[in-house]
Order: structure tokens, then sequence, then C-alpha cells
């Protein structure tokens, strides 16, 4: 089937089985290896994307559900000119990335997160993040890095 | 979709449902809401169906994580039902209604005949689930849940508890204790036998996620505290 989408902000054509999924045909046929591939199952939040500007975890979509549809991936997060999402930066300035595999997921829960909560509480946080493992459990500073992430945008 | 990711399922073909805009929406007949199957967890937790369907809202925030409630359905949790589907109980305790079609036309049934056991239904090879509906001007309500963790888990044991003013009853409807979601009512003059019913009516069975003995005792004490929040 080929499926037209919007990958990262541009109009992508691909000619996948449409039932595969969304995970196999970002990292395999679109060499877009940011989303990582871990479980498999929707568990652990590695592969998070936006689709359609919601999170979703691309190892549980049909490619085919992807057709017309837009989605953003950690590599089109940036400005495009190699500078940083306020979010990845975020990560950084408060040493939220250890072996860095959960990372791309994080940051995308986390701008999915402020996009509906700008200012949210720790428990909101919490709760904005239980979808995504990180296996070598830096969470307290990847909460950290969320709260600046928002302090940030408030100035 | 993880059945085709582990190599167990590899279909000639998916038919994607999300892109059926009729089975997204809700509507109001009266005091009953209809509820399409292809409603998300995720939209469940919008304001202005939580605040109809309170215990619903509060079971559909307790599935799996953010991302997975941007992906499930009703539907798709009655369609599989699991008497650990966290939104059984409080539609369950609603005494809410399925809707089914085919080609060969509609039919409903009270979910509590649709569902026949663990992961058994009534849905035909050929049908498809269309919504559930309820009577929603009910009165207090809330939903309560166990696992390990608060969440990516599936339920150890679940309580939703509703108070239904018009016919003078408190019902309960209970998850993970039996082949399927149960249903135990009682009058609110005698609610407070309520916990005890609920103990008695289960049918836990051990299992990696706890005891039998566990889950009897943890929905006595969710049903004592869904009394105290419920009825007071």
């Amino acid at each position: 089937m080929r499926i037209e989408a919007t990958v990262n902000g541009t109009p992508t054509s691909i000619d996948a089985d449409p039932c595969l999924s969304l995970l196999t045909v970002l990292r395999d046929d679109l060499g877009l290896a940011g989303s990582k591939n871990a479980c498999e199952q929707g568990e652990c939040g590695s592969c998070s994307v936006l689709l359609d500007g919601d999170l979703v975890c691309a190892c549980l979509v049909a490619v085919g559900q992807a057709d017309g549809r837009t989605v953003l991936t950690i590599e089109g997060l940036g400005d495009g000119d190699g500078g940083l999402h306020r979010v990845q930066q975020a990560f950084i300035d408060a040493g939220a990335v250890q072996c860095g595999f959960c990372t791309p997921g994080l940051i995308l829960a986390t701008v999915s997160l402020l996009d509906t909560i700008p200012d949210p509480t720790e428990d909101e946080i919490r709760e904005g993040l239980s979808g995504n493992l990180c296996r070598c459990t830096g969470y307290q500073k990847i909460l950290d890095a969320v709260a600046l992430a928002a302090a940030v945008a408030a100035g | 979709m993880v059945d085709v990711n582990f190599g167990r399922l590899n279909p000639t073909g998916l038919l994607d449902l999300s892109r059926v805009v009729e089975l997204s929406e809700w509507s109001l007949e009266g005091d009953v809401l209809r509820l399409g199957a292809g409603i998300t967890f995720a939209r469940l937790l919008e304001p202005g169906l939580a605040a109809m369907v309170p215990a619903l809202a509060q079971a559909a925030r307790t599935v799996g994580s953010p991302q997975i409630r941007q992906r499930a359905t009703l539907g798709g949790n009655l369609a599989t039902g699991s008497p650990a589907g966290d939104s059984i109980p409080p539609l369950v305790a609603h005494l809410a209604e399925i809707e089914l079609a085919s080609v060969r036309g509609r039919r409903r049934m009270p979910l509590g005949e649709f569902i026949l056991g663990p992961k058994r239904t009534a849905l035909r090879s050929d049908e498809l689930i269309l919504s559930v509906s309820m009577r929603y001007s009910v009165g207090a309500q809330t939903f309560m849940k166990v696992g390990a963790r608060s969440a990516m888990v599936i339920s150890v044991a679940s309580i939703a508890m509703l108070v239904d003013d018009e016919r003078d009853q408190v019902r309960v409807g209970y998850g993970s204790a039996g082949p399927t979601v149960g249903l135990v009512c009682s009058s609110r003059a005698a609610a407070a036998g309520l916990p005890g019913a609920v103990e008695n009516a289960c049918v836990p069975i051990d299992d990696v996620r706890a005891s039998a003995r566990y889950r009897r005792r943890a929905l006595r004490v969710m049903t004592e505290r869904a009394l105290e929040r419920c009825v007071g």
C-alpha cells in the first residue's frame, strides 16, 4: 500500500505493508532510528511519537493508519538548523540523560504534556510520563528536566 | 499490533475503524448517554464526558498510560472481554446496554449478557460493536483499582460503586475476581451489607498478580471505602 504522510514536516510517500507497525517503517524504511524499539507492546514508551499531535506508541500503530496524517519523531523536533527544542535543552541542562535509550520517548511525552498542561505539578508530570520507562532509573533528573522546560517556557 | 510485532499474527489486511467518525461520537437522548465504541479513554477524561460518567472516567484514567489511552477504545475493551477490563465494572454498575451491528441488522443486549467468560463474548465474527448506552443521571459513584503501580497495570481487583436514587439501589461492579465482571446490588437502606455481599459473591483465583484471598480482602476493603465516598 502506498502511504502518504507528513513525517517531520516533509510530505513522505512510503510503499509498505500497511499492517506493519509505524515504528518498523520509521526505523527500517525511513531510517529514523531515534524512535527506539524495545518492548514492542506499548509498555515502555521508548517509541513514543506524535501522530496528528497525539502522543502514541509507534509500535502500536499500524502504518496504514498513518496515511494522510502527520508524524513527529525526535528527529523533527528541533528547529531544522541543528538548534534544539527547549525540552531537549532542558534534558541536557538538568542532566536527565544517562544511557539515552528512553530519552527520545520521554522528550516527546514531555512535549505532549506541556502542550496540554504548560505548568504541571509534580503529580501531573509523573502521570504524564507514566508510560515511559527509564531502566537507568534516572527519574528524579527527568522530573527536574520537565519542570525546567516548563519554567523556561514561562520565562 | 502486539501479535503482529511478535510474529504471532500475519494479517492480510486490517480495517481502520478509527476513521469511522460515527463510531467516535456520543449523544444524549433524555437521560440516556450513548457512547460510540470508538471513543478513546483519553476522550473519556475530557471534562464534559467525565462529569456525566465520573466512575467510568476514573476507570479510564487508570488504563495503561497516556500513550495507550490515546489509542485504546471502549469498544476494544469490551470486545476483549477480560475480567480485568477497567471500563467494565463501571459500565456493569450502570446496567449499560451494548449495541452490535452486522449486515443482518442491529441487536442490543445488557453488557452482563454480552460477556460470557474470560475473553469470551457474544460478538459474532461478522459483528461490530457500535456503542454502549446507560442512564447517566444517577447519584454518587466511584471507581477503585488495586495494582502493583499506578500506571500500566492489569488490575489485581477493582470495583465501581454507583448510587441509583431512582431505583433506590446501590450497585457494585467488581473486576478481576471471577470469570467475568460481577454485579452486586442492594437497597440504599441495606447498603452496609455490600462489603460482605461482594466478598461472598466474588470467585477470584490465585495467579501471578495476586492470591484469591488477597483479592477477596481487597474487594471488601474497597467496597467499604466506596460506601464512605458514595453513601457516607
